[in-house]
């Protein structure tokens, strides 16, 4: 049960940084399309941004982990 | 400048290497629940020769060892396994014995290669040395004052029992007939990974710390040999390994030192472009198929010890501006400060923790989708040889195709790591009026 719950939460964290991810990549790319020349600071900039983003659902994954775990 | 550089590995090596052994629980049994006696092969690349039906741990030693009614196969656990650190370097069905440092509070330090424990199919001893069995890979103790100190054979038992409310997976040792309990190696954790301090620690040479030795070796050799060439012909066009690390090089300094770090960029140079190398390296060395997969950036101690290095060098070098901004934020009414203030605290140690756990989670997963694509061929093929050659094709496929994705996360995730490092440290000394950095 306690499982279950937990790979609930799992799902549940990984939807809210899917969604953060993937604005993050569609205006990204909206912003290489309009400037391609600034293409590499686009780019590590937003593999900046999706990392912080990442980071929250992270610590819910290992969160969870822990709570399923043990 | 070197000295820095010296200091910064050295403290890499040392640290990861003290600590990736008695530090988190990884691989532990109370972690896995529901690992049973059914594993596929050794190395997660290598299962498809492996004949499972014929595998079990103690043949020929009925009594306590008589359970093997049913085996289904467990990718969970499995996958768990072979992702975990290990005292035997399993390549293929070769296993290369490590050098086991063993210390107990009743008899003391231990030293001895873990060929002693006769390595037998997936990892496990076939004998017990001076009190210690070996375990899937992993050595643990067995913790009965009556069991013999001198090498006897053995056969290792794996049984479902109620701990705490929570069915868990003991391990035994039988040993004529009989049952003696095993302690798994004293974490650090305090518990929270199922760890915590047992009857003994294990401070060996592991899987995981000789990887890191070979990367270690590997990198200096590499960049040691294009140091020379740099200095030896000063304004050169490059030539060889010199031009293909120089790009790689020049990319983390522009993208990565400069932008973040201005003109103070020459002092943390040498700290980056360690982490981004090590991490690198470490990664893409996980990922030779055939050769082991270990997975040591996919170890949370590992990358505590990184984290607690940049937590260490953020700190440091922190100025006022950056203090003033934790305490006491400038240029926010007093009852904001209350609450931000805690806050930024926070914020102090969950940007390290987020890097530790970062890394670890994404190479750890990749490890993981890979063993379970393999996996999947022994859970739907059941032993037998039409489905198992059917699902192989599709399997087959998939891994390499996650390990082209994987290739790509083994740079990403290094460069994320080194590009927030950056991040930490420019806040840190960055200087400025009272407007810019609010997080």
């Amino acid at each position: 049960m306690v499982g279950s719950i937990a790979a609930l939460g799992m799902g549940l964290a990984v939807i809210g940084a899917g969604i953060g991810i993937g604005n993050i990549g569609a205006k990204a790319m909206e912003g290489i399309s309009r400037q391609p020349e600034a293409v590499g600071d686009i780019r590590s900039n937003m593999i900046l941004m999706a990392a912080l983003v990442e980071g929250a659902a992270l610590i819910a994954i290992v969160m969870s982990f822990l709570v399923a775990g043990v | 400048m070197s000295q820095f550089k010296n200091l910064i590995i050295l403290s890499l090596i040392g640290l990861s290497f003290f600590l990736g052994n008695a530090a988190f629980a990884q691989g532990h049994d109370h972690n896995h629940a529901g690992h049973d006696h059914s594993h596929a092969g050794h190395d997660h690349s290598s299962h498809a020769g492996h004949d499972h039906s014929a595998h079990a741990h103690d043949a020929g030693h009925g009594g306590c060892g008589a359970k093997h009614d049913k085996e289904f196969f467990n990718p969970g656990g499995t996958a768990f396994h072979h992702i975990s650190d290990a005292n035997v370097y399993s390549i293929g069905p070769v296993n290369i014995p490590l050098p086991c440092i063993l210390y107990a509070p009743e008899s003391g330090v231990d030293v001895f290669l873990s060929s002693k424990f006769h390595i037998g199919h997936h990892g496990t001893g076939h004998s017990a040395y001076k009190g210690y069995v070996l375990d899937e890979g992993r050595v643990k103790r067995v913790d009965d004052q009556s069991f013999p100190k001198t090498a006897v054979p053995v056969s290792i038992l794996h049984e479902k029992e109620m701990v705490d409310g929570k069915k868990k997976s003991v391990a035994y040792a039988c040993y004529q007939d009989k049952k003696f309990k095993l302690a798994a190696p004293s974490t650090a954790d305090g518990g929270v990974f199922g760890g915590g301090i047992t009857s003994f620690y294990d401070f060996s040479i592991t899987k995981n710390v000789m990887s890191m030795f070979l990367v270690f070796a590997f990198l200096a050799w590499l960049f040691i040999g294009i140091a020379k060439k740099y200095r030896n012909n000063p304004g050169e066009a490059p030539s060889g390994l010199q031009g293909l690390m120089e790009p790689v090089f020049l990319f983390i300094q522009d993208e990565v030192a400069k932008p973040f770090l201005g003109d103070k960029y020459e002092k943390f140079n040498p700290l980056l472009m360690c982490l981004f190398f090590f991490i690198l390296g470490l990664n893409l060395f996980g990922q030779i198929p055939f050769f082991g997969g270990s997975n040591v950036t996919g170890n949370l101690a590992f990358t505590a010890v990184l984290a607690i290095i940049v937590f260490i060098v953020t700190n440091i070098n922190g100025n006022k501006h950056y203090w003033e901004h934790i305490l006491w934020m400038p240029g926010v009414p007093a009852w904001v400060k209350t609450i931000l203030t805690p806050v930024e605290i926070l914020g102090m140690f969950i940007k390290p923790l987020t890097l530790m756990l970062r890394l670890f989670a994404n190479i750890t997963a990749g490890h993981m989708v890979m063993v379970i694509f393999v996996g999947l061929i022994f859970l739907f093929g059941q032993g037998q040889t039409a489905p198992s050659m059917g699902t192989a094709v599709g399997s087959t496929l998939l891994t390499i195709f996650m390990m082209a994705i994987e290739l790509l996360v083994a740079f990403i995730q290094a460069f994320v790591f080194t590009i927030l490092t950056a991040s930490y440290i420019g806040a840190a000394i960055e200087d400025h009026g009272h407007a810019a950095e609010h997080h």
